[in-house]
């Protein structure tokens, strides 16, 4: 099984030890970590090199989730295509829900109403803080800090439930439309919202304080995975992982979407680009999102939230059964599509993990001549066997799951 | 010395070698079902322990013909944790890879769980119990070099797991029994240390002695257990001993979310369950230990052979009997204290990498039980020796 070709690891060992190899003609082991492996929750397969705990080599393989999103796109209307959105970061559906209708929209020259804006907002911060939870718990389940990760789900379950209270769904949120979202806020949103939200940082500071102060854990994290600053630039990587870098890029400062550009927020930045920094970016993050929800909830103003214009949102159903117009109308959005001009765009938004976005070129017909993902676990993987030859076997798995990747958005 | 010459007018004192023997093989069969029960309801805290740490409700499904739901007893997992998961486990599949060493492969659970059963020969459940002529000794077997038949036994545990792990043909059950393995060796000098220490306190290698010498009180009041003597040691050897045991934050060798499972990952059903067990049976060892050397063993505070003596002078006197029931119970709810610490500890901290945990040994562990151990032996002299 072992490869006899590949004499040069990717990291030398030298010394007293390359000299005892030598000696006794030891090859490393070869160990296929993954496709289905405890630490690769979804499925990815590393292929790693061992000489004792050291991994001397590694190849990392993802795809196994393909399941053609991209493809898949250009076969239905846009409207059609926003449940798929939902199975991309699966752990964060209402962000990728924006990201696509966003490009939409920006195809179509749409600008939603300020009142959508502002419920969208408060989508994409939920599912972020979400997606952070699961991250932290998830990373800290296989340090086997298992207690943690409870707590983390719990408070990740009081977020569902808002999540829930916005769209009816609490994964497959299907949350945003072209122009629009599916239903308005509810009236007593604010008062759900808020107890759930002191309630799930009470839980998130539990969980902080039996990890960040741990010397166990930091020993884990601190060092580990390390990735220079201009690797994560030349890599393409975006969001926690390249701010622990210390490179303070966050779409929603850069270029702010939605009503980030009113909101009072800060963009934590690491100075280390290792494991605890990601941890601790994210740890930070959960903390801005719930300052910019509370900002939302304070702010939001009264008024409509979908967009007037007939080519993306559909008439009433009390109007469609009673008037011949709007039937028609209803019916040929539905069976062709809005139409937007032919053209091409790209628009990002800044997802839980980097930045999301959506390239769609348009030739003027109702379904996307090719829609194009730009998923943030897929460039965020790439360094991943960099991050890991030369370390720990231990350390692929507080790396990997620092990187957060997620199978449905990362293959697509 | 005056208590040796004590235990040997005891053993003088036995008439009828059959009677004797029957004697030893009822304390035998006591202990050996008292540590497999306690193994079980070990399994059982760990399962609705863990629940009541992490806010979920744990265990609480099975039941017999619904009977207990028709009587209305609430449900609190035993019948889970007692009876459905070993059937379970025992009725699985005894699956065995291809090109594993089938003989290799069946023999290491055993090999693992029947040092750890053993040890537990030398655990002073109590004092003297008074049966009519009949002094009976309640640890069950009066061994004067205990303290190195414990280090013996628990050396021979690491071959259980090795052999786990080389046995079943696959290169992650081959790391963990590596693994497992170096920390064990390792954590082990750690532990020796801590006993020695311990041993030249006391001047004893007999368990028991050390128990007797634990008894009465400092000041008037302070119940003489060894931890107030020798407080590094207890660290050292909670440490070393949850390390033995293979458990979080020291469970390198299965590290479910690096080596799957590590040393059993090829191991299903019985066998599988056999080394679940003698993890279990590890963890109240170690806790058997500590109680020994630092918690008084079986003694009770103020309770002396006659009955209590309190600190103000009160005085209440109980049969033999009584006392030899109290020792015996005290010395289990000490055991089943520790354990649940462990678990306690088990639920709360993340697990090391390996060059941490060899590093905590042997640069951490190692030097500061040698640190102790010399300054135990200089206050032993300094103190008049023995």
């Amino acid at each position: 099984m072992l490869d006899p070709e590949r004499k040069n690891p990717a990291v030398p060992i030298e010394g007293n030890q390359a000299a005892a190899l030598e000696e006794l003609h030891t090859p490393p082991m070869r160990l296929q970590f993954g496709p289905s492996h405890p630490a690769t929750h979804g499925t990815v397969k590393i292929t790693l090199d061992l000489e004792g705990e050291q991994v001397v080599w590694s190849d990392v393989e993802v795809g196994y989730l393909h399941r053609g999103f991209e493809k898949e796109c250009e076969t239905g209307y846009y409207y059609q295509n926003i449940p798929y959105t939902d199975r991309l970061n699966y752990s964060s559906p209402i962000l990728n829900n924006t990201g696509y209708c966003m490009a939409v929209e920006k195809l179509f020259g749409i600008a939603p109403p300020e009142r959508c804006n502002y419920i969208r907002t408060i989508g994409c911060e939920l599912s972020r803080m979400a997606d952070h939870m699961l991250c932290i718990g998830a990373s800290a389940m296989e340090l086997a800090a298992f207690t943690p990760m409870l707590y983390l789900i719990e408070g990740r379950e009081l977020i569902l439930d808002m999540v829930d209270s916005l769209c009816g769904a609490r994964v497959t949120t299907n949350f945003v439309r072209i122009g629009g979202i599916s239903a308005n806020m509810p009236e007593n949103f604010p008062e759900f919202a808020r107890p759930r939200l002191d309630r799930a940082l009470k839980l998130f500071e539990d969980a902080d304080k039996l990890l960040t102060e741990n010397p166990v854990f930091r020993q884990r994290m601190e060092g580990t995975g390390y990735l220079s600053r201009d690797d994560l630039i030349a890599w393409g990587v975006t969001g926690p992982m390249l701010r622990a870098g210390g490179e303070p890029y966050d779409v929603r400062k850069v270029h702010p979407y939605l009503v980030y550009g009113e909101l009072d927020f800060d963009v934590p930045v690491g100075e280390h680009s290792d494991n605890f920094d990601r941890y601790l970016v994210r740890l930070e993050e959960f903390r801005q999102s719930r300052r910019i929800i509370l900002q939302c909830l304070e702010r939001m103003p009264d008024g409509p939230v979908d967009a007037d214009d007939p080519r993306v949102r559909w008439p009433g159903k009390g109007r469609v059964f009673n008037r011949m117009e709007e039937l028609i109308d209803q019916f040929k959005l539905v069976t062709e599509g809005g139409m937007p001009p032919a053209g091409e765009v790209y628009h990002a938004v800044e997802a839980a993990n980097g930045e999301l976005g959506f390239y769609i070129v348009s030739d003027g017909t109702g379904k996307p001549w090719k829609c194009r993902c730009r998923a943030p676990s897929f460039s965020n993987m790439s360094p991943l066997s960099k991050m890991i030859t030369g370390g720990q076997l231990a350390d692929v798995v507080p790396t990997f799951g620092m990187i957060n990747m997620i199978g449905g958005e990362c293959d697509r | 010395m005056r208590r040796r010459a004590h235990t040997q007018s005891l053993l003088a004192s036995d008439s009828g070698v059959t009677i004797e023997l029957v004697i030893g093989a009822i304390k035998a069969v006591v202990i050996v079902l008292l540590v497999l029960g306690l193994t079980t309801l070990m399994l059982w805290f760990e399962r609705k322990g863990s629940a009541l740490i992490q806010d979920r409700i744990g265990a609480n499904r099975a039941d017999i013909f619904g009977l207990g739901k028709r009587l209305g007893m609430p449900n609190f997992g035993v019948i889970n944790t007692v009876l459905a998961d070993p059937i379970k486990m025992f009725t699985k599949e005894d699956f065995v890879p291809d090109g594993a060493d089938r003989f290799l492969h069946g023999l290491a659970p055993f090999l693992a769980l029947f040092p750890v059963i053993i040890t537990f020969a030398v655990a002073p459940m109590g004092d003297i119990l008074k049966i009519g002529k009949y002094q009976i000794d309640l640890q069950p077997a009066n061994l004067d070099v205990a303290a190195l038949y414990v280090l013996a036994t628990i050396g021979i545990g690491v071959y259980g797991i090795a052999l786990g792990g080389w046995a079943s043909n696959n290169r992650w059950a081959l790391l963990g029994g590596i693994r497992a393995s170096a920390q064990m060796i390792s954590y082990e000098i750690a532990m020796g240390l801590a006993i020695i220490a311990v041993v030249v306190t006391y001047g004893t290698l007999d368990l028991q002695q050390m128990c007797r010498a634990q008894g009465g009180v400092w000041f008037g009041f302070l119940p003489r257990w060894g931890i107030l003597l020798q407080p590094v040691s207890f660290l050292l050897l909670l440490i070393s001993g949850m390390a033995e045991s293979k458990r979080v934050p020291f469970d390198l060798p299965e590290g479910e979310s690096e080596l799957v499972a590590g040393y059993f990952t090829e191991y299903s059903g019985g066998k599988q369950a056999v080394f679940m067990m003698t993890d279990f049976a590890e963890v109240l060892l170690v806790a058997v230990l500590i109680t020994v050397f630092f918690f008084g063993g079986w003694q009770v505070p103020w309770l002396y052979r006659d009955g209590f003596h309190f600190p103000g002078g009160a005085a209440w006197p109980l049969p033999n009997l009584v006392v030899a029931i109290l020792q015996f119970a005290a010395f289990w709810i000490k055991v089943i204290i520790l354990s649940c610490l462990q678990i306690l500890i088990r639920w709360t901290l993340p697990r090391l990498r390996y060059d941490q945990l060899m590093r905590l040994g042997w640069k951490g562990l190692v030097p500061l039980g040698l640190l102790n151990l010399v300054a135990t032996a200089f206050v032993v002299v300094a103190a008049g020796g023995k």
